[in-house]
């Protein structure tokens, strides 16, 4: 409860009687948001390489399950904790936000890695440029994969959101919409016959 | 190194076989696009060829040259150890209609290997017995890795999101980012 004993001018907290006695004193929100930042339940939504690394950071070796990230559901209605881990097709967007949509609020979206954050160097016609331009999204984890460290440490900024109750999403980064741009056209590659003409 | 093996196709298609080209150990056959089916069935049927399987199937896109695809196979023997790569080009400079026979009598394989080259060239595989998309969703429009599909053009099953104040570049408190032995903000998220 360390962070629960501050003594700053606008403590969330204070130990009345010493440690391991008496009671303490906080807001009901603080206090929530304490409870709920030690109990994510999350929802992994694997669907790339970015797995690997996933599954080393549950692992005995990172363990994310020390910071109360641990019990996995596979209904997202038992989840608050959404993890995008890996590429999301432009098919398999519906998919995810149905799942989305599903899970019941308080819910917090983390993109793990670096083609859910940005859509990486798939800038293509099959792939979705990062999960926020479809679903509101907390955390970014860059990396490709990112190293465990890099995810505890989005992991621990998502609990520090939490705490603060900072709702705020991430920011969604504008991309050019090439389908309605007009000049972009048909790529010319027809320089003989252009040349002809 | 197989050279034998061009001859023997050169001898049984002498005009349907337009060139034929070998480099380190890579025999490559270019045939008319009538005999493609044709060929495909002598190779997989002949004893002295005995090619039982079908490593590949894939199209080009020359946007440049005419007729515009190439239909490239890569064909293997497992008993001789012989293998083959076969071209054939069609398609008309629009890519209107591309089409050349289906090799799903011969080989299984080709089913799905032949609707992947449909869902990213456009090529109508004719007597495919199930010719759709496998790959990309059926609301796709126009054939991706043609030469002249743009390069960037995306087509969004799911609408982005309407975000206001999308300008706000920065999301995140002072200290955000920062793990809990490293921040120095005060709590100022109290009113929100």
């Amino acid at each position: 409860m360390g962070e629960l004993s501050h003594t700053a001018g606008t403590e969330t907290a204070v130990l009345e009687a010493g440690e391991g006695a008496g009671f303490g004193t906080t807001k009901l929100k603080d206090l929530l948001s304490w409870a709920q930042k030690y109990s994510l339940f999350m929802y992994p939504f694997v669907t790339a390489c970015c797995g690997m690394e996933f599954m080393s950071v549950s692992g005995p070796r990172f363990d994310f399950s020390r910071f109360g990230s641990e019990a996995p559901r596979f209904s997202p209605r038992q989840s608050d904790l959404l993890w995008v881990v890996g590429t999301i097709t432009q098919r398999q967007a519906p998919v995810l936000k149905r799942i989305y949509e599903q899970m019941l609020d308080p819910k917090f979206v983390l993109a793990f890695g670096t083609c859910a954050s940005s859509g990486g160097f798939y800038d293509n016609y099959a792939c979705v440029a990062g999960v926020d331009k479809i679903i509101p999204c907390d955390v970014y984890v860059p990396g490709c994969p990112p190293r465990p460290e890099g995810v505890l440490d989005g992991l621990m900024l998502l609990q520090d959101k939490i705490q603060r109750g900072d709702r705020t999403p991430g920011i969604v980064k504008p991309r050019r919409d090439p389908a309605s741009n007009q000049d972009l056209g048909v790529v010319s590659l027809r320089r003989n016959k252009d040349a002809a003409t | 190194m197989s050279k034998a093996l061009l001859d023997l196709v050169v001898a049984q298609f002498g005009s349907a076989v337009l060139g034929t080209h070998a480099q380190h150990g890579d025999d490559t056959v270019i045939v008319a696009p009538s005999a493609w089916f044709q060929i495909h069935q002598f190779l997989r049927e002949d004893a002295r060829t005995s090619i039982d399987m079908l490593t590949d199937l894939t199209a080009v896109d020359y946007i440049d040259r005419e007729p515009r695809f190439e239909i490239v196979s890569h064909v293997y023997s497992l008993g001789k150890g012989h293998r083959l790569r076969l071209k054939t080009a069609v398609g008309d400079e629009e890519g209107e209609t591309v089409e050349v026979d289906s090799l799903t009598a011969l080989w299984a394989s080709a089913n799905w290997l032949e609707r992947e080259t449909f869902d990213m060239f456009g090529v109508r595989f004719v007597g495919h017995p199930d010719l759709r998309r496998i790959l990309l969703y059926p609301e796709f429009e126009g054939y991706p890795l043609r030469k002249d599909y743009p390069a960037d053009k995306i087509q969004p099953l799911v609408p982005f999101r309407e975000v206001p104040n999308i300008e706000k570049v920065a999301p995140f408190g002072v200290d955000e980012g920062m793990s809990f032995g490293r921040q120095t903000h005060q709590r100022g998220h109290e009113e929100n």
